[in-house]
């Protein structure tokens, strides 16, 4: 039976935590149009800039990642706007572009 | 996110409450939410908890308006359950099937012979009376319950069981003829029209299902739909025509 379920985000930041990493969360909040992945899709990212989870899809986790580590360095969330062109929005495999916006917090 | 609130949500997510984290999105204050009391809730303006409530309800996280700000709801729902009572062959259709869909499975069926390990590999098997069974499992809003056997003695205390819970799909295989004698025996036991509105029977979305598979197939897409829609159970005379549904000598 394949595994269908990604993998649990949530334990993985707390473990990333627990082994004395700095973690923090990145939140898909609120979405416009065809937006490549649903409210509440996760990231977790180590100071490192390793992550796991996804919140587009692929086009604008590495800008993500970026703030992420700025947020475990100087602890204050940040709320993230993204336009994803039709471009981006054709290679995750849309039609039409979406906005999506995401919180970015540190794991205290 | 403060420690302590993420160990409790790790906590509740491993308990199967349904929570909710909210985050004001201003300020970064969070605390989680629940279906029923519960702290957390007074920390947060009445309709906050109330469209907490709802986005449990819709199974949907979103961002709401608020005076002091937009809030994010992020939910945190238990896994999906079916409950099959009837270890039969659509059994072993739709036990993987709705796996694939997130479902976690579990097949209730006193007659060894059928809930074998060897027909459901992976399958949580009760062979306790589906009472017993059913008692145990405790089926709430997350839960779909579906009865296969055809057998009253079977099928019927596992009904009971499913329409005194919070249970969001109840499907029932059977012709037309064999749920309405149905019916009238759960009109015994007392059960009535707002109960029966609640079950699908003859189950499953009219797409012409005629093999084990499609019958499956068809449970799970009004499953689906149940869950997603969230429409009103069709009243019983205006239930989709019978899935094919077989009687059980092809079972046998």
């Amino acid at each position: 039976m394949p595994d269908l379920e990604p993998e649990d985000i949530l334990t993985r930041a707390a473990a990333w935590k627990g082994e004395g990493r700095g973690v923090a969360l990145a939140t898909v909040v609120t979405t416009w149009g065809s937006a490549p992945r649903p409210v509440g899709s996760q990231l977790a990212v180590d100071q490192e800039g390793r992550f796991i989870g996804s919140v587009s899809g692929g086009c604008i986790e590495g800008a993500v990642v970026q703030e992420a580590v700025e947020a475990i360095a100087d602890g204050k969330p940040r709320l993230l706007d993204f336009g994803v062109s039709n471009t981006e929005a054709w290679d995750v495999g849309l039609a039409c572009g979406g906005k999506i916006q995401i919180y970015v917090e540190r794991l205290e | 996110m403060q420690r302590t609130i993420l160990d409790q949500l790790q906590a509740d997510r491993a308990a199967k409450i349904p929570v909710v984290l909210a985050t004001a999105l201003k300020t970064g204050e969070q605390g989680l939410l629940y279906l029923v009391g519960k702290q957390g809730a007074r920390l947060w303006p009445p309709a906050v908890a109330e469209a907490a409530r709802a986005a449990l309800l819709a199974d949907r996280s979103t961002t709401i308006e608020t005076e002091a700000g937009p809030v994010f709801l992020n939910v945190f729902n238990p896994p999906l359950r079916l409950i099959v009572v009837g270890a039969v062959h659509i059994t072993q259709a739709l036990a993987p099937m709705a796996r694939l869909a997130g479902y976690d499975v579990a097949v209730i069926d006193p007659r060894r012979a059928f809930a074998s390990a060897e027909r459901f590999p992976d399958v949580a098997i009760s062979t306790a009376w589906p009472d017993e069974a059913m008692a145990a499992l405790r089926p709430d809003l997350r839960t779909a319950v579906v009865t296969v056997t055809h057998d009253p003695k079977l099928d019927d205390p596992a009904l009971a069981a499913a329409l005194a819970s919070d249970a969001f799909y109840i499907g029932s295989l059977g012709s037309r003829k064999t749920h309405a004698a149905r019916l009238a025996r759960l009109t015994k036991l007392g059960f009535g029209a707002a109960d029966f509105a609640r079950i699908h029977g003859p189950v499953g979305l009219d797409i012409g299902a005629r093999s084990p598979a499609e019958i499956a197939l068809a449970v799970l897409a009004q499953m689906t739909q149940r869950l997603r829609q969230q429409s009103p159970a069709p009243a019983p005379e205006l239930a989709p025509e019978p899935a094919a549904a077989p009687e059980p000598a092809a079972e046998s």
